[in-house]
């Protein structure tokens, strides 16, 4: 300890070898560095410029989500899954989602399913924008940086319009989603995915042929297809190696069965294809998205619209004085936060299961059962409770399988939820990457692997 | 191959050792032995009907509230293991007392395994014979317990720690 401490405060305290004339350095690198995010440590043995070794070391963001889980009920846990990764919270809500939902054995409608599908597209352009732009500065192309966070911008409109949040946004619920989509949200994302393409025409005219960006990136962090699938990575850098591997081809969830898109796969496992498979995967994404709007089926919707809404404290009041002859059918204005959730659109949302999903408002407030039921789905100790057993669930996060399992014992509360992070795997082969390499490769190295500290330190 | 043909391969092939199986909500889960999860696991990724080529996940449970429970042992490991060439998954647990926190490292079966059990180790204090370097991995070095047991309250301060003075 003593040792290790002293070679970690004072540079070139390393083993003089006794053949060469030379001594290996030791050099931290991070957790205070602009380039490990402030939260990764690489504590590296250098010969030269080369890294002879490398050790990483994560946990500087941990807290506790697992068992923070376990503390609350089983809605207490998704806002905590959005701040697992935070580039694309939308997925990790959705995968909590599903697999309590598996658990419970039901199922959402199918135009609950085709909005998570829309909302996840969406959320994986926004990361993959993230990590290319982010990469993309840390070589010196800052331009590329200004232009892909502008592109997510546009999308984080959409995000926002959706869920009325643009990071935090808690937009699942247990059986369904929070809110239906807007009603002029196909024109927008149309709208705003001309401006993504733009701006992705305008990087692969900026970086795919620079001769700078390809030798800072070509044949460096490579790592073989064997090493790959024995590390678990998966997701992108597992692709750039050449393995097709996509939760959503190969195991399909939601509705990805129903949509055409396709895999795009690297060759060398090198940065430089990692940087090419995250490009040609947004174009995909985007295709998703425009396929599953044409489909997105509209559900039913058993209460007529028509008539004029009702303040809340009036259709409150009605009720208290019994006059709720029809109430049911009065649309009601509620307010700004619950816009998109209204008696009509909750329907084809959510599942028809009241044992899962909280009535929709009006029915709360307008009838003793509607009453009953949300108070029965809040109340501590009775709320969802699947039964004993455990169930896992995996859906593609923008870094890989993003899994989860969760094991009920019966009660409202989660007895086990365990997150599967994209992002551990590559992590725990980030060594085997920059070993070898140069000092100034580990940077770039660093970038393709997308690392977010929030679902690998959970 | 389905959940309970990969269920019954396994029986077939190593009879008692399987404790249990079970598939629920499609799931397909075997209860292993301890002392033959090394075996098991090496079989799943060799066998060409089989081919789990990758370790998905790998994690812990303490049993020690779980009501009607009591009397099983305290933890189980839990191995999540996926095909990439039949795209087939199957869930493999292992019961471990709390006496004797030991299970045989997968390291020498997949690279993975190295992070996978660190961080087992440091959220429930179950051991593995084998690894080459079994630190903790979220936690840092003076962290006191085992923060994912059961019985660690999610209240508990732990001291600071910095360079002595």
């Amino acid at each position: 300890m003593v040792e290790r401490a002293k070679q970690e405060f004072f540079l070139g305290e390393g083993p003089v070898p006794e053949t060469e004339e030379t001594q290996r350095l030791y050099v931290n690198i991070g957790p205070s560095h602009p380039a490990m995010h402030g939260v990764i440590r690489i504590f590296a043995e250098l010969d030269g410029e080369v890294v002879a070794k490398a050790d990483v070391e994560i946990g500087y963001l941990h807290r506790a989500f697992e068992k923070h889980c376990e503390t609350g009920t089983y809605t207490q846990a998704i806002p905590y899954t959005d701040r697992l990764n935070y580039v694309s919270p939308l997925i990790n809500n959705f995968g909590y989602a599903a697999c309590v939902e598996k658990l419970l054995g039901i199922q959402v409608p199918e135009r609950c399913q085709y909005i998570r599908v829309i909302m996840s597209e969406i959320s994986r352009i926004t990361d993959h924008l993230t990590c290319i732009g982010a990469s993309a500065m840390e070589l010196g192309a800052f331009t590329v940086f200004l232009y892909m966070i502008k592109a997510r911008e546009y999308l984080w409109e959409l995000v926002e319009a959706v869920t009325g949040a643009r990071l935090t946004i808690s937009y699942v619920r247990i059986g369904g989603v929070k809110a239906d989509l807007p009603p002029d949200f196909a024109a927008r994302t149309r709208a705003a995915f001309k401006e993504v393409r733009t701006v992705l025409d305008e990087v692969h005219k900026l970086l795919t042929a620079n001769r700078i960006f390809i030798d800072r990136m070509r044949g460096v962090g490579a790592i073989t297809k064997e090493e790959a699938i024995g590390y678990a990575i998966t997701g992108p850098l597992l692709r750039a190696c050449g393995v097709p591997y996509d939760v959503r081809r190969a195991t399909p969830y939601f509705v990805y069965d129903r949509l055409d898109f396709e895999i795009p796969v690297g060759e060398h496992g090198d940065n430089y294809d990692r940087y090419l498979v995250r490009m040609a995967e947004m174009e995909q994404s985007m295709r998703i998205v425009e396929q599953a709007l044409e489909q997105l089926p509209g559900g039913p919707i058993n209460v007529d619209a028509a008539g004029r809404p009702l303040e809340p404290a009036e259709f409150v009041d009605r009720g208290k004085l019994g006059q709720t002859k029809g109430l049911l059918h009065v649309p009601l204005r509620l307010s700004p936060t619950l816009e998109g959730s209204e008696g009509p659109l909750h329907q084809r949302i959510n599942a028809p299961d009241k044992r899962v999903v909280l009535p929709p408002k009006e029915t709360t407030y307008g009838s003793i059962e509607g009453l009953m039921n949300h108070f029965m789905l809040v109340m501590e100790g009775f709320g969802i409770r699947p039964p004993q057993g455990e169930a896992y669930v995996a859906v593609e996060g923008a870094n890989g399988e993003l899994g989860f399992y969760i094991v009920s014992d019966g009660t409202d509360r989660p007895y086990r939820v365990r997150c599967r992070p994209p992002c551990l795997p590559p992590m725990a082969a980030l060594h085997r990457m920059i070993e070898g390499e140069m000092v100034a490769d580990i940077v770039p190295t660093f970038g393709s692997v997308n690392m977010i500290a929030g679902e690998l330190d959970r | 191959m389905d959940g309970p043909a990969i269920l019954d391969r396994l029986r077939a092939r190593f009879g008692p050792r399987i404790l249990g199986t079970h598939a629920h909500r499609g799931d397909a889960t075997a209860l292993v032995e301890r002392a033959a999860i090394r075996e098991v696991l090496g079989h799943c990724r060799e066998e060409p009907e089989l081919a789990f080529e990758v370790l998905m996940d790998l994690t812990a449970v303490d049993y020690l509230n779980l009501p009607g429970a009591e009397g099983r042992p305290r933890f189980e490991v839990v191995y999540h293991l996926y095909s990439l060439t039949h795209r087939h998954r199957v869930r493999l647990k292992v019961p471990v007392d709390a006496a004797d926190p030991v299970v045989d490292s997968a390291v020498p079966l997949w690279p993975i395994a190295d992070w996978f059990e660190r961080e087992v180790w440091d959220m429930f204090g179950i051991r593995f014979a084998g690894h080459p370097d079994l630190r903790r991995l979220l936690m840092y070095e003076e962290f006191g317990g085992h923060p994912l047991r059961k019985d660690y309250p999610i209240t508990r301060r732990q001291p600071l720690i910095g360079p002595k003075v």
